[in-house]
């Protein structure tokens, strides 16, 4: 018996099977609709919220000021030196994922990854636009571009557009003035840099959210591929109980149960949960890498099982314990023994441990922050009367929005005396929010033991006259003998 | 014999068979072949727009006239255009006010680095030290002066040069050995004396007639007590730096051949805007007056 060929090859590609999602309501759809509101709120108005910083600085709460690599966020200033703070924050992020992931499953991917959102927003917008599932479909495989047809696809493609023209805006206005921008964008003034970068991410959330959709969470997206490392049987994800709902049929009169005895489970096949699923797919098939856990199916069942009489849950959050447990006739462990396990637990230690280390960072924050980095080339100038000097650059930090004046006196050697550059006395005036640098000479006299040493050891101080912050580097004085 | 394999019928094959096993024709994909028209399109469009064809001087031109000369040169000229407020501010400065006005001398600083790691630093050293022979910029014995005025002259006509007409750097000490000027042995007396003058320990009787030689010879550039003199540039000889060494041996050879060294004048080379640039930078060192 030869085994049979196929005809073709099989492909490799996929087509796309469009999605419909139909409208839901219920407990986990509200929820999607406050998320989404919170979300999309902070992302419009932050760049709009001010914070007086003086007359000096900027006044805007969020800035992400590149022209002058200064990161403002409400009453904290980052500058470049400090980005460890960042990666800090992006630790704290990485390490919240993977405590939701572990506890709550795809629970970023289901409501407030910006894909989920903007997806969501658009198809709202779609449904208002062209009707719910039905009519779109039909409006779908309509063959002919009527006046109907090509009113109701341009009235959604320019709501689209609008929608990523403001999402595409809105992120420009972090990186400068919000409302100097949005006046130089209208009267076209702005920097072709805010106009090209709009513009991409228009496109980008056009393509993002109107077409690819869940194309890009199924596809492009390498969190649905990481997910399952920190996911466990203890971990609640979105479950069929398949013991209670199979096998499924047609809701069935008493007539027609009492004539037919084969058993019959909860789910009378109604496609509820597959026709709202905004990934596509049927949880009935079990658990798989499309779902992104937004609960609109448990919403959609719930909503069915009311309507028949029979109790909810038939589509629930479940942990593979449950399942195993529910099968063997015992009752689900709760949810917070599913959400408070050592995992959680040192999750959440690693996640605390890292905000507590920034924090404690930026309150101990040196008040003023100088270097001072010894002149080796040359090590030191022989002066005409056998005095040994050496230059140091040191570098005074002001991150204030006044200038302030920074008295540079040493310390720790008798021998030794300092002199500035350019400067009268002993204090250097560092304008508002920059970095000054100044040369220091320090001096020993001609057969001192600083002079003649390989080297000795001082303190360089910096106060501030103004209003007696102090702050000190340790350094060294190269001698004759080095 | 196994079936035949019918997924590929439609294709064919090349017609070449190599016992029994042949060669299917399947076509390239089709975005291959446009990417490939494409790219054919581009180089015919390349060769005529760009330089291209080697001929026996130079490539042919191409359409656009595009040359990375040409944009070297507009990178140039578009980076002087940026400098060129600062530079005429610097250049119509009075000297000693840069220092008074901190974005001026922030810019002569930067400016005058540059300068000095270009044209300076392989006499005086990239810290600008100096060496044997090669003054250091960053202490406190200057030949010629040490205030941004006196810098600012010694670069522009540069040390010893013939193109200096005022004779505002010109000085030529006696070679006292090699003209036979003095003995020998007033030479090493007057050595001795001139090593007395910065405290070391020498013999008594040489330094008294060296003290003789010293006057009659030397005191009217060098001074009465060896203070040296920065109108003709005649180095002090009583403190601890010496331009060509400090041992026996080299103020002997210095007394002897004499010395003559010498440095461009930099106006030549130089713009004014870069020479005060270089002024300001090197008075700003630690030695400036």
């Amino acid at each position: 018996m030869s085994q049979t060929q196929p005809d073709t090859p099989p492909s490799l590609y996929a087509a796309r099977e469009p999605v419909f999602p139909r409208r839901v309501s219920g407990a986990f759809r509200n929820m999607k609709w406050v998320i989404m509101a919170i979300t999309l709120g902070i992302y419009y108005l932050t760049p709009w919220i001010r914070w007086d910083r003086g007359p000096n600085l900027p006044d805007q709460a969020v800035l992400v000021d590149l022209a002058h690599r200064r990161f403002y966020f409400f009453w904290i200033e980052i500058w470049p030196h400090e980005f460890y703070f960042v990666a800090g924050l992006l630790v704290m992020a990485g390490l919240g994922l993977f405590l939701f992931t572990s506890a709550l499953g795809r629970v970023w991917c289901g409501y407030a990854c910006p894909q989920t959102v903007w997806t969501d927003l658009f198809i709202l917008v779609e449904r208002w636009v062209e009707g719910d599932r039905n009519a779109r479909l039909r409006l779908h495989r309509q063959k002919k571009w009527d006046a109907r047809k090509v009113r109701l696809r341009a009235i959604k493609f320019v709501l689209w557009f609008l929608i990523a023209l403001a999402t595409g805006g809105a992120w420009v206005f972090y990186f400068t003035d919000a409302p100097q921008l949005a006046m130089d964008l209208v009267t076209l003034n702005a920097h072709p840099v805010a106009y090209s970068t709009m513009l991409i991410l228009t496109a980008t959330t056009f393509f993002f959210g109107g077409i690819a959709r869940e194309q890009i969470c199924i596809y492009a997206c390498p969190w649905p591929r990481i997910q399952a490392a920190m996911m466990d049987e203890d971990t609640l994800t979105i479950g069929y109980r398949h013991w209670r709902g199979e096998p499924r049929g047609k809701l069935r009169g008493k007539k027609a149960q009492a004539a037919d005895a084969a058993p019959q489970g909860d789910c009378i096949d109604c496609m509820a949960c597959v026709n709202v699923c905004p990934m596509g797919i049927d949880i009935r098939d079990g658990q798989q890498m499309e779902c992104i856990t937004c609960g609109l199916c448990i919403d959609a069942c719930d909503d069915v099982m009311a309507k028949i009489g029979k109790p909810r849950g038939l589509i629930d959050y479940l942990a593979l314990t449950d399942e195993t447990a529910e099968q063997a006739g015992k009752p689900p462990k709760s949810v917070w023994k599913h959400i408070f396990r050592p995992r959680t637990i040192l999750y959440t230690t690693l996640w605390a441990s890292v905000g507590l280390a920034l924090l404690v960072a930026l309150f101990i924050r040196p008040v003023i922050e100088l270097t001072v980095a010894p002149v080796r080339n040359p090590t030191y100038v022989l002066l005409s009367d056998g005095t040994i000097r050496n230059t140091y650059d040191v570098r005074l930090r002001n991150k204030n929005g006044d200038e302030r004046p920074f008295k540079i006196t040493i310390a720790g050697n008798d021998d030794l005396a300092v002199r500035l550059e350019g400067v009268e006395g002993q204090t250097v005036i560092v304008p508002a929010d920059t970095m000054s640098l100044q040369r220091v000479y320090v001096t020993a006299p001609k057969g001192t033991e600083a002079s003649l040493a390989e080297r000795v050891n001082f303190r360089i101080w910096v106060e501030d006259t103004s209003n007696g912050d102090r702050a000190s580097k340790d350094t060294i004085f190269n001698g004759k003998g080095n | 014999m196994a079936k035949k394999p019918t997924q590929h019928q439609d294709v064919g094959t090349t017609g070449h068979s190599w016992d029994g096993i042949e060669e299917l024709n399947t076509p390239l994909p089709r975005w291959w072949l446009w990417t490939f028209y494409a790219c054919i399109v581009w180089g015919l469009y390349y060769v005529v727009a760009y330089p291209a064809w080697p001929l026996l001087k130079e490539a042919t031109p191409g359409l656009l006239g595009f040359s990375t000369r040409g944009e070297v040169a507009q990178d140039i000229a578009e980076f002087e255009a940026r400098q060129a407020p600062m530079n005429t501010k610097l250049v119509s400065a009075e000297l000693t006010a840069i220092a008074d006005d901190a974005e001026l001398v922030g810019y002569a600083n930067s400016a005058g680095a540059a300068v000095f790691k270009t044209w300076c630093a392989q006499c005086h050293g990239s810290g600008a030290d100096g060496a044997v022979g090669y003054p250091s910029l960053i202490d406190d014995d200057w030949l010629w002066g040490g205030d941004i005025e006196s810098i600012h002259t010694t670069i522009t006509v540069g040390v010893r040069q013939p193109t200096d007409d005022d004779y505002l750097r010109q000085s030529e000490m006696p070679a006292f050995g090699k003209d036979e000027l003095l003995e020998s042995e007033q030479i090493d007396q007057v050595v001795n004396y001139v090593m007395s003058l910065s405290g070391e320990p020498k013999d008594a009787t040489m330094i008294a007639e060296g003290a003789v030689v010293f006057e009659e010879n030397c005191a009217s550039c060098h001074g009465e007590s060896g203070e040296g003199d920065i109108d003709q540039g005649a180095p002090a000889l009583a403190d601890a730096i010496w331009l060509y060494g400090g041992s026996y041996d080299a103020i002997r050879e210095s007394v002897y051949n004499a010395r003559y060294g010498a440095m461009p004048a930099w106006a030549n080379r130089l713009s004014e805007a870069e020479i005060r640039a270089v002024a300001t930078y090197v008075h700003t060192r630690g030695g400036g007056q």
